[in-house]
């Protein structure tokens, strides 16, 4: 059974079924769906008239692209050189030390967001938190949950 | 009283609260009903973002211009009623908001710059077309338009030297003569504001302060070299400026600076947005059109050059966001006066204010970096300064005189790249700075060719074992002479300057490698 | 038609002036080492196998790829190329699992080839034992990732010759693999039309045919239709 995807139809539109699109469509797909399943993947295959493994393979080459669905909230250390040079890497490990999950966080890495003054940093739901230690993010995660 | 108060809204002020800040001050200004007499704007980046968030005070009359910062973002109402009183007294001058610190204008971070590229960024409102247009934005472009001049355009760019900021260095002028020589009539300007290197940020200030003049860069170029078509490849990890390019486009086309029959000539050209999806290699040309076109980015061979065959087959001129943005002032200014221009840079890292600041080509590092900078916090001495990210590699401190130009760095085992500058203290092991450069490239690697993605493996795995103190003097040889053939055979600019970092290390800082080796292996 | 006359080693060649240094040395029996190059396929340049030397030229340049040039000096077996090569096998080496003694293509595989003309009997760099799956989904055939070393001649093929576009590289950098549909087992993928092209052009054993099948093959015109438009158009209807 094919499932349908309404919201989608805007931006197919848009690029007019073209397969050059294929970034944009994927982009905003994430953007309604969260996140990219396979039915989904072969509605937007069959939009734009290409084959189901170019559409796999190119949304498997980028970061941001994902094939589960997000957990509750993300937590992204930077891992960019000023924040490296700032002990992004110990803030990780650290970070992953702890049952991140179970609260319902996940967590990650992204390599510069260009802020780099407040390093090290976190971005936890795309909210920026400057000048980090893994106390001061655990503080403010506690602060997140449920 | 008449006064102008610029909030900073770019990202990193954002972060610490700037458009909270923009928010709080409006509402108490509107609700004290001073709007008259005092106005709060939202502009892009004003520059020492490590005392974000920063405000900037333009009083009338004639009063200088002022400028704050770590300002508590909370109580714009008191902000405001402060200041209302110090008007009334007479004493601005001297006003500080409560919390927050003068920031001096007369330090070299600011004395120092010679702002062309980032002129109206932190001056205007982003979001306003009319604040941009005051301010002189697409007057160049309608010159251009009325001359109808293409050569002579052409041959200007050339002889000011303009090259690439984007990395490469290549001469804008040879390439926009490449794109213009070829025929046809449908032909694509891209503008690449991928800006992958971690710690740059130079595009996306430019981007968020002043998008107009990357658009008329754009729009210059198209005419010049014939194309209709422009294309924008922006990362994703800047939603502002996508918003900021967004409304910028679309107030551009609402005035007729894009779209059919520009400022009444016959140039017709129009500018699409594509954002990218997180991959560094889409900064590299060939890869990013592909990317464009909806693919995996994978670089190809060159040639074909773009200039012959580029998006969609067609001939396409690619540019970065900061040499676009050269065009208004090197037209408007002209050769003499232009000079050798300008280069941005974002300097972070271990140093005392960090930001971005725009100087005079062949400006030298220790003024960069000691004088503007103000050097490394407290009791700590530079080690190296680090340009060009992950392609780039590491000056040592003793040779911070060197001036930044594109053959000075190179001769030093480094480049230019595009603008971020990482200052290291002495606490800094290069060798775990190479490996985390190679760490980078290793994950970024697209995996066409084999030396680049089996090779950065085998390297970071080589530089792993070194920092774990479990190598020998001829794992040392192995990693050097790797280092060299994935430079000698890689594909793409990625893989030839992943090496890089750890080349250049070992250049400047051999001794950090051989205080890992351990003595017994050594013979 | 337009004739270059250039040097190749110590061989002097007069060829079409739009041919490749492959081709060129080709055409002097001159054997320049290639791996993901395959005659009636697009060219990648990927392997890095094919670089030769070039005078007045620093970079390396990929023989399949580079136009000849006349007067052009072309140098392909020089220490320092012979080097890279056998450091290049030496990398795919350790980034997969080639266990040849136990291989279906033992004996006629391309990579074991290589490693003999160019003299890599063990390397230098260590192993990296992967963990890789093998896919035996297909009635006919079974994909083993142990071997691929990702030279795409199964994707260009099955795109270019074949119009089916049943695999694709999928993610990236170390984690590249080939991928069938949208990576499924590869007998799931209705693409398929089962010609075997893939099976073909595989330089290793990482493509092969499954000795005992029984599965007939089905033919349909309305396919090859399908076929001739996916090639052509770069239009798929899946
Ligand atoms: C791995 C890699 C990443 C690159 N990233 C960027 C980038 O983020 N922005 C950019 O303008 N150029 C980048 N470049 C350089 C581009 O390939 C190209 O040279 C540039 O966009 C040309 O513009 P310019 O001549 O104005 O510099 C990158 C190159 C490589 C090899
Ligand atoms: S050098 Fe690296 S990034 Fe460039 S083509 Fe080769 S594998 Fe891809
Ligand atoms: S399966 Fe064979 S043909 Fe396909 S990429 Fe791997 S080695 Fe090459």
């Amino acid at each position: 059974m094919a499932e349908s995807y309404p919201e989608l139809e805007p931006v197919l539109q848009r690029h007019e079924h073209r397969a050059d699109g294929l970034i944009e469509v994927l982009n905003r797909a994430q953007e309604l769906y969260r996140h990219l399943t396979p039915p989904l993947l072969r509605h937007i295959a069959r939009q734009l008239h290409l084959p189901f493994s170019r559409v796999q393979g190119t949304a498997s080459f980028y970061h941001l692209f994902r094939f589960s669905p997000p957990a509750r909230h993300r937590c992204l250390v930077c891992t960019g050189t000023a924040c490296h040079v700032k002990g992004a890497a110990s803030l990780l490990a650290a970070l992953q030390r702890e049952p991140l999950n179970t609260w319902g966080i996940e967590l990650g890495s992204v390599r510069c967001i260009g802020t780099c003054s407040g390093a090290p940093l976190v971005v936890v739901d795309q909210q920026v938190w400057n000048q980090q230690s893994c106390a001061s993010v655990l503080s403010g995660l506690r602060e997140l949950r449920p | 009283m008449k006064a102008c108060l610029r909030v900073c809204t770019a990202a990193s002020c954002r972060s610490r609260g700037g458009a909270s800040l923009q928010h709080s001050l409006s509402e108490a200004v509107a609700r004290a009903g001073l709007e008259h007499g005092l106005r709060v704007k939202g502009v892009g980046c004003l520059g020492p973002c490590s005392d974000g968030p920063l405000l900037a005070m333009d009083a009338d009359p004639k009063a200088q211009t002022q400028l704050y910062g770590s300002i508590p973002v909370a109580d714009g109402a008191q902000l405001v009623a402060s200041l209302m009183e110090a008007a009334a007294q007479h004493t601005l001058a001297h006003w500080c908001p409560a919390g927050g610190l003068r920031i001096d204008l007369n330090h070299p971070f600011f004395q120092l710059q010679r702002r062309l590229v980032l002129e109206h960024c932190g001056q205007i409102d982003p979001t306003s077309i009319e604040e941009a247009l005051a301010a002189g934005a697409y007057r160049q472009l309608e010159r251009v338009l009325q001359n109808n001049n293409p050569a002579a355009v052409i041959e200007q760019v050339r002889r000011s030297g303009l090259r690439g900021r984007g990395g490469a260095g290549y001469p804008t002028g040879l390439k926009w003569a490449a794109v213009a020589q070829m025929p046809g009539t449908e032909k694509v300007v891209v503008c690449n504001a991928d800006e992958g290197d971690p710690g740059a940020f130079m595009d996306r200030t430019v981007l968020e302060g002043d998008p107009h003049t990357v658009l008329e860069g754009m729009a210059i170029a198209a005419h010049t070299v014939g194309a209709s078509r422009g294309l924008i490849y922006v990362r994703a990890e800047y939603p502002l400026a996508i918003a900021r390019l967004r409304t910028a486009i679309a107030a551009a086309q609402g005035h007729g600076w894009l779209g059919t029959a520009i400022a009444g000539s016959r140039c017709n050209f129009d500018v699409e947005l594509r954002v990218g999806a997180g991959a560094y290699v889409c900064g590299e040309e060939t890869a990013l059109m592909q990317s464009i076109e909806g693919k995996r980015g994978m670089p190809r061979p060159r040639p074909p050059y773009p200039a012959e065959r580029g998006v969609f087959g067609l001939p396409t001129l690619i540019n970065n966001v900061e040499t676009f943005a050269n065009l208004p002032a090197l037209l408007r200014l002209g050769l003499e006066t232009y000079g050798r221009g300008t280069k941005v840079f974002s300097l972070t890292g271990h140093v005392r204010r960090s930001g971005v600041i725009e100087v005079p080509m062949g400006t030298s590092l220790r003024t960069v970096v000691e004088t503007m900078g103000g050097g490394t916090p407290a009791g700590r001495s530079i080690k190296a300064v680090q340009t060009g990210g992950p392609s780039g590699g590491c000056v040592p401190a003793h040779q911070l005189d060197t001036p930044v130009d594109y053959e000075s760095l190179q001769s030093l085992g480094t480049i230019m790249g595009s603008g971020g500058m990482v200052v290291m203290d002495d606490t800094t092991d290069m060798v775990d700075i190479a490996r985390f450069f190679m760490a980078f490239s290793r994950e970024e690697s697209c995996g066409k060719c084999v030396p680049c993605r089996a090779g950065t493996v085998q390297l970071d795995n080589l530089l792993e074992q070194i920092l774990d103190r479990r190598a020998t003097p001829e794992d040392l040889e192995q990693l050097e002479s790797l280092c060299r053939m994935v430079k000698d055979t890689s594909l793409c600019g990625l893989g030839q300057g992943a090496p890089r970092p750890v080349l250049s290390t070992l250049r400047h800082f051999r001794d950090d490698y051989l205080a890992l080796v351990p003595v017994e292996t050594r013979r | 038609m337009n004739l270059y006359s250039l040097r190749i080693d110590d061989h002097d060649v007069a060829i079409a002036a739009d041919s490749t240094v492959l081709q060129a040395a080709q055409e002097a029996s001159i054997a320049i080492p290639t791996l993901c190059f395959l005659e009636g396929l697009s060219a990648v340049a990927a392997c890095r196998m094919c670089l030769v030397e070039v005078s007045g030229n620093d970079t390396l340049l990929p023989a399949c790829i580079t136009p000849v040039q006349e007067g052009m000096q072309v140098h392909t077996a020089t220490p320092r190329l012979q080097d890279i090569r056998r450091t290049l096998i030496e990398l795919l080496f350790t980034e997969g699992n080639h266990v040849c003694g136990i291989c279906v293509a033992n004996g006629h595989c391309e990579l074991q080839n290589l490693a003999v003309e160019v003299g890599m009997d063990h390397s230098r760099l260590p192993y990296r034992f992967p963990d890789r799956h093998v896919d035996l989904s297909h009635p006919l055939f079974g994909m083993d990732h142990n071997r691929c070393v990702l030279c795409t001649r199964c994707v260009r093929v099955c795109d270019e010759v074949e119009g089916a576009h049943v695999w694709d590289v999928g993610w990236r950098g170390e984690h590249c693999r080939i991928i069938a549909g949208l990576e499924e087992p590869w007998g799931a993928v209705e693409a398929c039309t089962h010609c075997g092209k893939c099976v073909e052009v595989c330089p290793t054993g990482a493509l092969f045919h499954r000795g005992d099948t029984t599965d007939e093959k089905h033919s349909d015109p309305a396919r090859l239709q399908a076929l001739m438009q996916a090639r052509q158009q770069q239009r798929w209807n899946p």
